[in-house]
């Protein structure tokens, strides 16, 4: 039998302007029937390039094939016109984008949109389709199914809504789903729980699908077989235990170095003295706009009651869920939110109301998770880092000595200063990021999900230049992330939180290996990867000096 | 940020708009050297058609240059038209950036304020503010600014109330800068391009209040104003039809050149439509 989709030489063109000039770059691949193929690589290596091109969906103007072909169930589809892929695509393959919101239509019940996908390829009537939108919402284990299909998306989760994009997909029981990147804007949990639902969906209709991700955890948890691309080439392919325990290509093994270990050794340092940071019982609520004589709304508590300490020269993890408040209580701390009730106290000061809104801000900074968004697009890299400093009533002069002595001390050199954030990378730009930060040289540094924007290997460039910067200027550091393995990797302590309540504190080591909570429990049994990540330190154990935990001590039998 | 010369061959409209504003330009500020002299004196034989020689565009029927009328005519329309530009953008611009920066109550009040002015239909109040006040430049520049602010108030509302929410404003909040210098030096220059669009497109507008003004009489009688050459030739349309067509048609050109122009600056400063908005 032939495989399922066959790529052979394939290139893509990009249009005249970008930075190179093929997308995809003789690439030849193959997807078997009801295989789990991931499609691995960092962002711009053309991995959605490709899947769009084996679904036809390619900008028509902007990109075009120029060389090799696709054959899908033996049928060549590289030059199909759109109406013959629009019989192939639906019908016989199906495709989840990674951001649900802007992939459902806002104005129609998620019932609708299900049955359109139906209905543009089966010839039921009316009823039948309907029975078979029920029968697709319970296959995709959405809540309370006669009510679902009658709401909109907005009024679902994000992760109810990957649910209804995927009853979409396979709708009409389709040979081949691709799904790019289905998870990456979902917590954990979710993630989690959807990766389950795809594994079994493709257990029952024996389908293919083929997996786009960054994440290696991912991979390890879902793949059978995985392709690494880098800059429009398929660098590796091979099954899936072997590329992740013996990648033979050097960028494969340099990625998957890359990623974060989970790991429980650090003892966390005993808070000697008096805190540097301490929170107690912050509430903080968003109150819903309303008129004057309209009765009150529920109110979302943002933070309710949440409280942790920051020693000096130590840096706390605060993890939790989107929602969870993390963010809200890191605004709170450099003093971008006010908050109703609870007090913060910082070098055994207390501060609130517009009392700090001068005195202690030089002392507490912040670094922005979107490199993109957090610098001025219209200011020069010297008055990015310049500025604030001399607000502050640094001269002019020594200002720029420092300004030079921060962007070497990040890995930037002089020139930069001249230039405009657009001219650099998303690595570059957080490391300007943190260079502005410690300009007004802070003694707490508040880090907001810091690397979640960044690729992988980006990633662990920058860590490796937080911890050292801690390590030498003596920071305390609130690194606020989503992400365990990172949260391992940086933080003498992990906080974890709920619902704006502190679910757990304790040292990697405690909430790692014993944690108490259940949360905590299944925040951690959602990391994707773990089976790998047991895997990977055995074999690393050797040469590593760290202390690994074993899978029973990540997973406990609770959950 | 493509270079203007790229934008221009890629949007012919825009190089027409371009060139005829130039003229017009031209036109208004050499309009002493190629006209001496008062426009409203009278030149030659009543009448002249279009074309009689020494005459480019004839004469009205007392006699007056019409080309000399659309010179100096020129000059009081642009005049206008910048000042009145220059006066809502400064209003529309601060009461939009306090309206999106603050948020809350002051945006409501502001945003209430806003809409009153909106919701007079803006000819009429222009109208009234002139018939009520003298008829001088200085209260017809007054009456159409009243009316235009709003729109510029708008859109620099909701640019700034988009702004206000990216962490590059935060940093700055962090770093410790006063709101005003927040305002002035990292939030309006991001606003920039889609005012200078704006305005650009709400000068014409201006021009078309201008000559309405002046085509019903209450233009200030000391200057020549397109509107007024339009109004008057009007009463003789059967006789002298230049009389009221020429001043009508350079109305109308210097209004497509700004629309064309605004549109050209639209495609030159949105970071969308030349390519350098950030990577996905």
């Amino acid at each position: 039998m032939t495989a399922l989709v066959e790529i052979e030489n394939l290139s893509i063109a990009l249009p005249d302007d970008a930075d190179r000039h093929l997308a995809v770059e003789h690439v030849s691949l193959r997807v078997d029937r009801g295989e789990v193929l991931c499609l691995v690589g960092e962002s711009g290596s053309g991995k959605s390039v490709l899947a769009a091109a084996i679904a036809g969906l390619l900008p028509p103007k902007q990109l075009r094939v120029t060389a090799g072909n696709i054959r899908f169930d033996g049928v060549d589809v590289t030059r199909f016109s759109e109406a013959s892929f629009r019989r192939l695509r639906g019908k016989r393959i199906g495709f989840i984008f990674q951001e649900p919101m802007s992939a459902l239509n806002p104005v129609l019940t998620v019932g609708r949109q299900i049955e359109e996908a139906l209905a543009a390829h089966a010839d039921d009537d009316r009823t039948g389709r309907s029975a078979r939108v029920l029968e697709l919402v319970r296959a995709t284990r959405l809540p309370d199914p006669e009510n679902i299909v009658h709401r909109y998306p907005h009024q679902l989760s994000g992760g109810q809504r990957q649910r209804v994009m995927i009853a979409m997909a396979i709708a009409n029981e389709p040979d081949l789903l691709i799904a790019d990147e289905p998870t990456t804007a979902l917590d954990v949990t979710t993630q989690a729980e959807i990766l389950r639902l795809i594994l079994d969906i493709r257990q029952r209709l024996g389908l293919a699908v083929l997996f786009i991700t960054h994440d290696f955890g991912v991979v390890a948890d879902i793949a059978d077989r995985v392709a690494v691309m880098k800059e429009g080439c398929i660098i590796e392919t091979g099954a899936a235990s072997a590329v992740l325990e013996q990648p033979r290509d050097s960028y494969t093994r340099r990625l998957i170095e890359a990623v974060p270990v989970l790991r429980a050794d650090v003892a966390g340092k005993s808070a000697a003295g008096d805190p540097l940071l301490s929170v107690e019982g912050l509430v903080k609520t968003y109150r819903e706009r309303r008129a004057p004589w309209r009765r009150a709304t529920s109110q979302a508590r943002a933070l309710d009651g949440a409280g942790l300490t920051i020693g000096r020269g130590e840096t706390v993890a605060l993890v939790g869920e989107s929602g969870s408040g993390k963010t809200t209580l890191g605004q709170c701390i450099v003093g971008l939110a006010d908050w109703d009730a609870g007090n913060i106290r910082f070098d055994g000061r207390e501060v609130g109301g517009t009392a700090r809104e001068r005195a202690l801000r030089p002392r507490i900074q912040m670094v922005f998770q979107d490199p993109f968004a957090s610098l001025n697009p219209r200011h020069r890299v010297r008055r990015i880092l310049t500025e604030a400093a001399i607000v502050n009533g640094l001269p002019r002069k020594d200002a720029e000595k420092r300004m030079l002595g921060l962007l070497s001390r990040v890995g930037l050199d002089a020139a930069a200063a001249e230039r405009f954030p657009h001219a650099f990378s998303g690595g570059q730009r957080q490391r300007i990021g943190l260079a502005r930060a410690l300009m007004l040289q802070p003694d707490l540094l508040v880090a907001d999900e810091p690397v979640s924007a960044l690729d992988v290997s980006i990633q662990a460039q920058i860590l490796d230049l937080l911890a050292e910067i801690r390590r030498d200027l003596g920071l305390s550091m609130l690194f606020i992330t989503h992400d365990l393995r990172v949260a391992s990797a940086v933080a003498d302590r992990i906080v974890v939180m709920q619902n704006g309540r502190i679910a757990e504190d304790g040292t990697p080591d405690q909430v790692l290996s014993r944690p108490r909570s259940a949360y905590a429990r299944a925040l951690l049994a959602a990391v994707p990867g773990l089976g790998w990540e047991s895997r990977r330190q055995r074999v690393g154990r050797a040469a590593a000096e760290y202390p690994a935990i074993s899978t029973r001590q990540l997973v406990p039998p609770s959950s | 940020m493509a270079r203007p010369r790229e934008i221009l061959s890629r949007n012919p409209g825009a190089a027409v708009g371009v060139a005829l504003l130039a003229a017009i330009l031209l036109l208004a500020v050499f309009a002493d050297l190629l006209y001496p002299g008062d426009p409203w004196r009278m030149a030659a034989r009543p009448n002249l058609p279009p074309f009689s020689p020494g005459y480019l565009f004839g004469t009205d029927m007392l006699g007056r240059d019409l080309a000399a009328g659309i010179a100096h005519g020129a000059r009081v329309t642009l005049l206008i038209a910048s000042a009145v530009t220059g006066l809502a953008v400064a209003f529309g611009v601060a009461v939009g950036a306090v309206a999106g920066y603050f948020g809350g109550r002051v945006d409501d009040v502001a945003m209430r304020f806003t809409e009153f002015f909106q919701t007079i239909p803006s000819f009429l109040l222009t109208v009234v503010i002139v018939a009520i006040v003298a008829p001088s430049l200085t209260s017809i520049i007054l009456a159409i600014a009243v009316v235009s602010w709003p729109q510029i108030a708008r859109v620099v509302r909701a640019e700034v109330l988009s702004l206000a929410g990216q962490d590059f404003v935060r940093a700055a909040r962090v770093g410790g800068l006063s709101t005003p210098r927040i305002i002035w030096g990292h939030v309006l220059p991001n606003v920039l391009s889609p005012v200078i669009v704006a305005a650009s497109l709400m000068t014409a507008t201006v021009i078309l209040i201008e000559s309405g003004i002046s085509f019903l009489g209450l233009g200030n009688r000391d200057f020549v104003s397109w509107g007024y050459l339009l109004g008057t030739g009007r009463t003789a349309f059967r006789v002298n039809w230049w009389l009221s067509t020429i001043p009508g048609v350079a109305i109308f050109l210097t209004v497509l050149s700004l629309n064309l122009v605004g549109d050209g600056l639209n495609d030159w400063l949105n970071p969308r439509s030349s390519g350098r908005g950030k990577r996905a």
